[in-house]
């Protein structure tokens, strides 16, 4: 592959809190129309990696580069004004504000004017939306909630999608539910998907290709495949993780 | 009786007798001896002993405490829930807030009217004044409702802008001589300016913080006015502050007067009434205005900058914008309402914009429900009516006042008007109030 099939790209990024180091040397690329997942376990630095792709907290050293452009030092709103969307870890939708309202804002700030397609491509996408449209977020159950963030985030028409924990919390079904419509919007829109998860199974599944995180590290890397077949890493996250 | 009962009743008298005892301790100390000086040891201090002062007050200790509970504490039934009872069903309420509007409209249209024709012109000026001064509320309540209600900053020092907006007016009179109408825009930017003063360093804030340093800054401005006597005059105020004219028509006898022009008989009344008016529409145009920015993307962002903060930084928005357009915008409509202030009373001191203030505004704001522009007007009728109603009770007046509040945070825990119209629905659908009775206290 060229370079410039890097839709996102992340070279040697540490990222600090205070003191304390999180990420040490991260690389890891994202190419056009793949999905990528990123497992690792509690405390791993993955939050921290996706947070840093956005912006909030800025890596101390490294690049990030987004379809050719340094995104480093940008600060996070005008990253997520750029084609990329995020659904944040723990869905985080606005609960006092209707399902419709919170799609909105999800297109409002990106510029994204059309809101009749992006609502249809949202309900058409979680049929369970339309029917919950004028009521309250908060109301919605977590599965509801998980697909209103995704819903929300896809709003602005983006080209790279970040997901944080999108199964977290959900019941198999729900997850299941969750992960074949984010493979459909891959193979039907041609979607960029950067995915962080601990469901190391189904993120593995998913995955065209993943990368494995330790103590702030990328320490595998490989096809969704060639990574689920090893040893190494059944033992280490999936033991009892197969749903 | 059952054994669950004997229990109870043995548990409560413990507790009790508990409580008497550490009355007693204090209670005898502190009620039982007091320092005189006796008469009869020629004006030597002496130890005058109460007891019987001390025995009651234990005994108040002891009957109370063991009375709650018995039956408040200890029961099954939590005694809100008790209380509950006793009041109407909430739901009524919010099918009146539908008619609430335009009735409330019409209504305050016609006051003046109907007061005159009730009381006459003499009789009927205490009713505008309160009705002047509820309206000022109102106004701020609906300035304030920017920055709290919807986009969730909970602001402590808001009188500050109202200090400022009302000093804007009586020192731009009082050095250069301008009239109301410069100065109202004025003192409604140089409130907002301050509004962003305050909103830089405290963007980091949210919560129990940032409510700490809104109050801090409402402190440090009242303290300014209250020491830079060169320039505000400090405690003595500002006094002789112009009154506002009739586009350029002052309200005097004589001609060239109001009356005069008009063709009416001169009556001091008029001017009262055209305060009224002129608070009335600064009111209205807040409340359009803030009516119009909820439905555009600054004010919706504002909405969500109350749900979650990190959505919003993950949705593209500007936090640092939204929080500052908030903060300003909240100021401006309080300067406009403090210089209206300063102008009806022709002299302001910064005992006028004490931290009591701010409380009552914030109260106003929390009981009509956070969020709701109708929920302000009826709690500021409520709270400042209420509060002249109960003029007659002396100095009960404060426990009524708040025993209201606790009554009303007891039966809609989330304000008076808790529903919340969305801004937006699919095109061509009336927008239908959702109420907040599923959504979990504390998330909506």
């Amino acid at each position: 592959m060229t370079a410039s099939n890097h839709l996102l790209e992340v070279r040697n990024v540490e990222t600090h809190y205070g003191k304390i180091i999180a990420l040490r040397g991260v690389d890891l690329t994202v190419d056009r129309g793949e999905i990528v997942s990123l497992i690792g376990a509690n405390g791993a630095g993955k939050s921290t990696l996706m947070m840093t792709i956005c912006g909030t907290p800025q890596a101390s050293s490294g690049q990030v580069i987004y379809d050719g452009e340094d995104i480093t030092r940008m600060p996070t709103h005008l990253i997520m004004r750029k084609s990329i969307a995020q659904s944040p870890e723990g869905r985080r939708i606005f609960p006092r504000m209707s399902v419709m309202e919170n799609l909105i804002m999800g297109a409002e700030m990106a510029g994204n004017h059309d809101l009749e397609a992006g609502l249809q491509r949202a309900f058409d996408l979680f049929p369970r939306l339309k029917e919950r449209r004028n009521q309250r977020g908060g109301t919605l159950s977590g599965g509801e909630q998980q697909m209103l963030a995704i819903a929300r985030a896809l709003m602005s028409n983006p080209r790279l999608l970040l997901l944080d924990e999108p199964s977290l919390g959900l019941a198999p079904l729900i997850v299941k539910q969750i992960f074949d419509a984010i493979r459909d919007l891959n193979q039907s829109d041609g979607l960029t998907v950067f995915l962080v998860e601990q469901n190391a199974y189904h993120a593995l599944k998913l995955a065209h290709r993943a990368y494995v995180m330790v103590n702030g590290k990328i320490t595998m890397s490989g096809t969704g495949k060639e990574l689920l077949a090893r040893e190494d890493v059944q033992a280490a996250y999936l033991e009892g993780g197969r749903h | 009786m059952s054994a669950k009962s004997e229990n109870l009743f043995m548990v409560s008298l413990k507790d009790a007798a508990a409580g008497g005892a550490v009355a007693l301790a204090l209670f005898g100390v502190l009620i039982g001896m007091k320092a005189e000086v006796a008469s009869g040891l020629g004006g030597q201090l002496g130890i005058e002993y109460r007891w019987a002062a001390v025995a009651i007050a234990v005994a108040i200790v002891f009957g109370g405490r063991l009375l709650l509970n018995l039956f408040v504490w200890k029961t099954d039934k939590p005694v809100t829930a008790t209380a509950k009872g006793f009041l109407p069903s909430a739901k009524p309420l919010a099918k009146l807030g539908k008619y609430a509007m335009p009735v409330f409209l019409i209504l305050a249209v016609v006051l003046p009217f109907l007061l005159m024709s009730a009381y006459g012109s003499r009789g009927s000026r205490q009713y505008l004044d309160l009705a002047i001064l509820v309206t000022t509320y109102v106004m701020l309540g609906w300035g304030l409702n920017i920055v709290v209600g919807l986009a969730g900053l909970l602001d402590l020092g808001y009188v500050a802008f109202y200090a400022v907006g009302a000093y804007s007016y009586a020192l731009l009179a009082q050095y250069f001589g301008f009239s109301f109408w410069i100065c109202l825009p004025l003192a409604g930017i140089l409130a907002a300016f301050w509004g962003i003063i305050l909103g830089f360093p405290v963007l980091r804030l949210r919560g129990d913080y940032l409510a700490i340093v809104t109050l801090a800054f409402g402190e440090i401005i009242r303290v300014v006015l209250l020491n830079w006597y060169d320039f505000t005059g400090g405690p003595d105020g500002i006094s002789g502050i112009p009154r506002p004219s009739f586009f350029g028509i002052e309200f005097e006898r004589g001609p060239g007067g109001f009356a005069d022009t008009f063709g009416l008989e001169y009556n001091s009344i008029h001017r009262i009434i055209f305060l009224y008016y002129l608070i009335l529409i600064m009111a209205l145009v807040t409340n359009f205005v803030t009516m119009r920015l909820r439905k555009l993307p600054v004010g919706r962002a504002w909405e969500a900058l109350r749900e979650d903060e990190i959505a919003c930084r993950s949705l593209g928005i500007n936090t640092t914008h939204t929080k500052l357009t908030a903060f300003a915008l909240g100021a401006m409509f309080g300067g406009f309402a403090g210089s209206f202030f300063a102008t009806r009373q022709g002299f302001i001191s910064p005992e006028s914009f004490t931290f009591i203030e701010s409380a009552v505004i914030l109260a106003i704001v929390v009981l009509g429900g956070l969020g709701s522009q109708i929920g302000v007007v009826i709690a500021a009728v409520v709270m400042i009516g209420g509060f002249e109603f109960f003029r007659g009770l002396e100095e009960y007046r404060m426990l009524v006042f708040g025993l209201l509040m606790v009554v009303i945070m007891v039966w809609k825990p989330r304000g008076l008007i808790s529903t919340r119209m969305p801004s937006i629905t699919l095109s061509g659908k009336k927008a239908k109030g959702i109420s907040a009775d599923l959504v979990q206290e504390g998330h909506g």
